[in-house]
């Protein structure tokens, strides 16, 4: 903010910054030399930053220890199914949220605000025995379901953010011009909605990818559940041996996170928008 | 996490008029329809009803029913895999509640945990977004690496320190051990140190979501204000308490108080680091109602903790937020 910042203050500045990221990185970059390690060095009273002598075993074991690519799969459909069908249902119910001021909108806020507080127990109970009834439980649709309504207070929140964003000018220019309410939704809001809704999509999905406490409850069969509920089965025994199988596997289950959070990370959508005021 | 990532959403997305939600709702109110909107305002056409009803009904399904069913189900004796009919039992499941000191201590455990999670994590974030929003050089590599462990699932966070931990190949007890003091310990086995242990992932885990939010605050501080300060000789902390943190005051509390909720609410992370062990020491709230529900299957008994809960960390909240807020207006 100040441009004129004394020298030394400034090198105070980066030592800080400095040891922020080493604080906020150092766990992450000891998971995965750990996954590197042989059991052997593992099992030694002093450990090294670089693996003395790297090797794979960890990752080709952690895949006969544990079903890790049916997990990923069920995870995979389970967050793409939710990310699309949240998004689906949310982006309308958004688009009135942000346009139109009635009870119901008003109300929508409000439960987007209240559903933060929930405890998830209280939620749960009832969602269980609901889905036990309709014999959704240890089944992914049934945990689908789950993940749209609880990616939705987000997606929305997000999603009115965007429309909100888009100026009210263009659609009453497509008016002016004779376009049907529907045809300047889907030909002019859609359009410049759509950076926002991947992104929200995208979120929506990481949301489901890392999400436990649901999985845990809901999906019984180990053939059936998500990664990071297999995961937790490498915890079983604790023996030094399964530490490198498990640092393995925990950082092949957060690649996907990570990747898809650069992607919506970079995402700018101010530059579009701005253009089509413009023109 | 949620309410955060929608402002820094909106906010890089806005041109202009939409930037962050707790500001643009302050500063503009009510202008968001123009010209006839006031007429349009009240009654919502049947289109409208067809754009809602696709999520409306998934969540009064899946969300508010679930909700007062499962707090009806507090006052009944509802159990899992039982033949005979549940029954309404009254405020039975609340007077038991009232005098089962483990869930007390558990509670004490979580509010323990929520604050003593949320004030560091608070403080260190605020540090990192004052430091991000300087114009150092690698600016965006540090903003990019400081929101790491935002993308990362719990149970690999719980993973990743567990690793750390170890007492024998974790890195805190080489380091402690290079540094000469002494040979380490258990942390998260500890009876003393298994609490502070998970503690500092709770603060680790959640500040990358703090640090937006308030990095998206700080861009509310008025410039012009801070330069003029600067000119009449102000200091960096006379800067920071007169311009800054006025400013940044709503998103703060904001972010304090969902934080506190989260915290409060959160489960993975202690699950997978201790599963509430040394000897219940940091068994959270929501890992014993999780286990009074799921391995013992009193469905009833625990709808009645996690109704108390709901209740008392609303009191506690809204103590909280008026306190600050009058606070605000004596200065």
């Amino acid at each position: 903010m100040t441009r004129r910042t004394r020298r030394p203050a400034r090198a105070g500045q980066y030592l800080a910054l400095l040891a922020y990221l080493v604080f906020l990185a150092f766990p992450f970059l000891w998971l995965i030399s750990t996954s590197f390690k042989p059991a052997r060095e593992l099992g030694s009273l002093h450990p090294t930053w670089i693996p003395k002598d790297p090797t794979l075993a960890n990752y080709r074991q952690a895949f006969d220890e544990q079903p890790l690519l049916e997990a990923a799969g069920n995870s995979l459909i389970a967050a793409l199914s939710a990310a699309v069908v949240a998004v689906v249902i949310a982006t309308p119910m958004a688009y009135v949220m942000a346009r139109h001021r009635t009870l119901l909108a008003r109300a929508a806020t409000g439960w987007v605000v209240v559903s933060q507080a929930f405890p998830f127990v209280l939620v749960i109970i009832p969602l269980f025995l609901v889905l036990k009834n309709l014999h959704l439980i240890n089944s992914l649709p049934g945990l689908i379901m789950v993940y749209v309504v609880w990616a939705l207070p987000f997606a929305l929140w997000m999603l009115v953010g965007y429309v909100r964003a888009v100026p009210t000018e263009l659609e009453e220019a497509a008016a002016v011009d004779g376009a049907s309410k529907l045809r300047t939704l889907v030909s002019v809001t859609a359009p410049l909605l759509a950076p926002g809704i991947v992104a929200t999509a995208l979120f929506a999905f990481i949301t489901a990818w890392n999400e436990f406490f649901f999985a845990l409850v809901l999906l019984k069969t180990p053939e059936k559940q998500t990664l990071p509920v297999v995961l937790t089965h490498f915890l079983g025994a604790e023996g030094a041996a399964d530490l490198g199988p498990l640092a393995a596997a925990a950082f092949l289950a957060t690649l996907p996170s990570l990747v898809v959070f650069a992607i919506i990370q970079k995402r700018i959508t101010g530059g579009m928008l701005a253009g089509a005021v413009k023109s | 996490m949620t309410l955060a990532t929608a402002s820094e959403r909106s906010g890089s997305s806005g041109s202009g008029g939409g930037r962050w939600w707790w500001g643009r709702r302050r500063r503009t109110g009510d202008d968001g329809d123009k010209g006839g909107g006031a007429a349009r305002a009240r009654v919502m056409d049947h289109g409208a009803w067809f754009l809602v009803l696709p999520a409306l009904l998934p969540i009064l399904v899946l969300s508010v029913g679930p909700l007062l069913y499962g707090i009806s189900l507090a006052f009944t004796d509802s159990q899992s895999g039982r033949t005979e009919p549940t029954e309404w039992i009254g405020l039975l499941n609340f007077q038991d509640l009232l005098h089962d000191t483990l869930f007390w201590d558990s509670f004490r455990i979580g509010l323990l945990w929520a604050v003593g999670v949320t004030v560091p994590q608070f403080v260190l974030a605020l540090g990192l977004a004052l430091l991000l929003s300087q114009n150092l050089r690698f600016r965006w590599l540090a903003r990019s690496l400081a929101i790491i462990p935002w993308a990362m699932p719990e149970v690999v966070v719980g993973i990743m320190w567990r690793l750390v931990y170890n007492p024998d190949a974790g890195i805190l007890n080489e380091t402690l051990r290079d540094l000469g003091f002494g040979d380490g310990r258990d942390w998260l086995t500890g009876i003393g140190t298994a609490l502070p242990a998970v503690i500092v992932v709770g603060v680790w885990a959640g500040m990358p979501q703090t640090t937006v939010a308030l990095l998206a605050g700080l861009q509310n501080v008025p410039r012009e204000l801070h330069e003029a300060a600067e000119m009449d000789g102000a200091g960096a902390w006379r800067r920071f308490r007169t311009v800054t943190w006025p400013a940044l005051k709503p998103i703060a509390l904001a972010i304090t108080a969902l934080n506190f909720i989260w915290n409060f609410n959160s489960f993975a992370l202690v699950y997978v680091l201790t599963n509430g062990g040394p000897g219940g020491r940091t068994r959270l709230p929501m890992l014993f109602a999780y286990e009074e529900a799921f391995r013992y299957g009193q469905f009833g008994y625990a709808a009645a903790m996690g109704c108390v809960m709901v209740a008392l960390i609303s009191v506690l909240l809204a103590v909280y937020l008026v306190g600050r807020l009058r606070g605000g207006d004596q200065r």
